[in-house]
């Protein structure tokens, strides 16, 4: 779970990390009561999870309660780069001696946590990999040791000295993000001196380890302040694996990778795939029926393509499932059904049985997206 | 011949009392499996369908010379189970169940460094060497003996091809689930190697998804270790750039995580890969005309 700036700069506060003074307006007349609290001179930053607000006019630097009023204005009305914006962070404005970036996050392949600290920042980071690799300190941090005083000293031993202090507790601080609430990326950038000698984190990247959310509630909970589609709620609360995507063929599997492999065979079919649902392991027929339930109510879906591979799933359970969402609702479009593994046959004779006017029966994977593909073509053709 | 586990592997099932189980304990007996024991806290002395069921790992290992795990428990209770199994000196742990901590895994897999055991996942279906023991979920049925050894970060994904290479009387020497989390037990790496010793696997599919660099590195490792020959799959071609990472991601890895990325590695390697489930049952059977 991808935490927003100003959720990430909660938690950041509640480790001791310095920020710069600011709150959170969800309209343009709280922007202008926090910007005359903080004396006028604020930015005003949308709240979105896309990079390059700075250049793309994300972040306004104003310089008085009027101006925060109606830069938030504009940002909450037109949106980030077509993205909806609910929140503004409204912050003191400071003046920035120097720019830095730090950050801890995974490395898979070691299967240890790598600290960086960069003494270049407030820009795309990857940019100075490439052209001043030497600007970047990293360090391999040992899960069961943790980041040790001496790693952090290293980190931020070629930085100005008057910042290394502040930025070495400030990397202590983000790893014990990294334990105390399961977060897989904690990224500053910039981390900045300032003209009084003080190290603040400008922005905020925190990523939390969807596996670990049970043992946060207070984090789970942030997720309410997520917009979220209907269709992506229901799936999220019934547990399933869904992500909107633009085609009209309507993808439901078993397992990620199958579920994967399936939007590619039916894009080399030539159709775009609707989604991506991924029922998950065993599922049972109250989840299949959600599953065809939720692609279902995505307008563009012009038909759907229902591919299982049984392992724990039983076939006949699927079949069950899908029989028993076409009771609960209408589908206007057909349904192409491939199932394969345990329980298989079982399935299909329970399908051929119901010979319910919208399923088609395929046996293999390739042909039901060729099938599924024609079909959503011919539907798109029909409708128009 | 086959690789990590043979007719002679003996299983303990930590969790053998559950649902899941028993019955996943059951199917792999029934398959053939040497299934000698299981653990369940507290209900040491009782014993589901024959099986002996006792308080600790320790003591199973013990009493019945269990020499593999086979971890069915749920997430918050699996570290735990793998650290017993560990320290209770079992060569093998196989860990099935899904949804464990990233940072609780980070902690397993740096206790396991340099220590004498292999882990097979977590979340993965485990591994099968057919017609000798099915440690884990994958359904015995799809598979048969053969030449092929098979190593897969997906579960599904992997049922789905051994079925076509089946169907095509193309058998298989071990089918291993690494599992789909970031951290993980065996790799690519630790698989190919395996498979490059085992004198009856003539060949390799390795079957790898978008995210992290697995795949670049097995590339490398196979252009500079392997003689035998290897087909890859990559899933995840149309799947949709993924949600903020952040950007310190791509710099660990050097790469993008992209299955395009992957394919081209694999192929810069002299690895065939193939453009679905199908093209890579196709891919096989060519290479092992050749090799014949």
């Amino acid at each position: 779970m991808d935490l927003y700036e100003h959720q990430g700069k909660e938690l950041f506060a509640k480790h001791g990390i310095p920020l710069v003074e600011g709150s959170v307006a969800e309209s343009p007349e709280q922007a202008r009561r926090i910007a005359e609290r903080l004396g006028g001179r604020v930015a005003v930053k949308a709240q979105v999870q896309i990079g390059g607000r700075g250049k793309g006019g994300g972040i306004a630097l104003v310089e008085s309660p009027a101006d925060a009023e109606s830069a938030a204005r504009r940002i909450l009305s037109e949106g980030f780069r077509g993205t909806p914006v609910t929140r503004v962070l409204v912050e003191r404005l400071v003046e920035i001696a120097e720019q830095f970036y730090a950050a801890i996050t995974l490395d898979r392949s070691a299967q240890r946590y790598l600290a960086m600290v960069s003494s270049e920042g407030g820009i795309v980071i990857e940019e100075v990999a490439r052209a001043t690799p030497e600007a970047i300190r990293r360090v391999e941090v040992d899960p069961i040791l943790g980041l040790r005083t001496y790693q952090a000293r290293y980190l931020v031993g070629h930085l100005p000295a008057s910042a290394r202090e502040g930025a070495a507790g400030i990397a202590q601080k983000m790893y014990a993000i990294v334990t105390a609430a399961d977060a897989t990326l904690v990224e500053i950038n910039p981390l900045v001196l300032l003209g009084d000698g003080a190290v603040v984190a400008l922005d905020s990247k925190v990523t939390i380890d969807d596996n670990a959310l049970s043992r946060h509630p207070d984090l789970a909970a942030l997720r309410s302040a997520f917009p979220v589609d209907p269709t992506q709620a229901r799936a999220n609360e019934k547990g399933l694996q869904y992500v909107k995507l633009d085609g009209e063929v309507g993808i439901i599997g078993n397992g990620a990778g199958l579920v994967m492999s399936t939007l590619d065979v039916v894009t080399q079919a030539g159709g775009r795939p609707a989604n991506f649902l991924d029922v998950g392991g065993g599922a049972s027929a109250d989840m299949m029926a959600t599953s065809l339930e939720v692609v279902l109510s995505d307008p563009a879906v012009r038909s759907v393509l229902v591919n299982i591979f049984g392992g724990i799933t039983r076939g006949e359970l699927v079949a069950q499932g899908i029989l028993e969402a076409l009771s609960r609702i209408e589908a206007g479009v057909p349904i192409v059904v491939r199932l394969d593994g345990t329980n298989a046959e079982e399935g299909r004779r329970i399908l051929e049985k119901a010979a319910h006017p919208r399923i088609v029966a395929v046996p293999t994977m390739l042909e039901a997206a060729k099938k599924a593909v024609e079909l959503a073509t011919t539907a798109s053709a029909g409708a128009a | 011949m086959a690789v990590l586990v043979d007719e002679r592997t003996k299983v303990a099932v930590q969790g053998i009392t559950g649902r899941e189980g028993t019955f996943h304990t059951l199917r792999n007996r029934a398959y053939g499996t040497k299934v000698v024991a299981g653990v369940t806290p507290g209900k040491g002395g009782q014993d589901v369908e024959g099986i002996p069921v006792f308080d600790t790992v320790t003591e199973a290992v013990r009493r019945t010379g269990a020499d593999a795990s086979l971890i069915l428990v749920p997430a918050r209770f699996s570290p735990d189970a793998i650290y017993e199994a560990a320290d209770a000196g079992v060569p093998l742990i196989v860990c099935i169940t899904e949804g464990i901590p990233i940072q609780d895994m980070a902690l397993v897999a740096n206790y396991l460094i340099g220590k004498p055991h292999m882990l097979v996942g977590p979340n993965c279906p485990g591994l099968i060497s057919p017609g000798k023991s099915n440690v884990g979920i994958i359904p015995g049925e799809i598979c048969k003996p053969g030449p092929v050894g098979l190593i897969s970060r997906s579960g599904t994904l992997t049922y789905q091809i051994v079925n076509e290479l089946t169907h095509r009387g193309i058998g298989q020497s071990t089918c291993i689930g690494m599992g789909g989390d970031p951290i993980h037990g065996i790799g690519f790496v630790d698989a190919l190697a395996r498979f490059e010793e085992d004198p009856e696997t003539r060949g390799v599919v390795l079957i790898g998804e978008i995210g992290g660099d697995d795949e670049e590195r097995a590339a490398d490792f196979i252009s500079d270790h392997m003689t035998t020959p290897v087909v890859a799959y990559v899933a995840g071609f149309s799947a949709p750039p993924g949600k903020r990472m952040g950007h310190a991601g791509a710099i660990v890895t050097g790469s993008s995580g992209t299955a395009k990325g992957k394919a081209e590695a694999f192929e810069a390697a002299g690895v065939p890969v193939g453009r679905n489930p199908v093209h890579v049952a196709e891919l096989v059977e060519e290479t092992l005309a050749k090799t014949a």
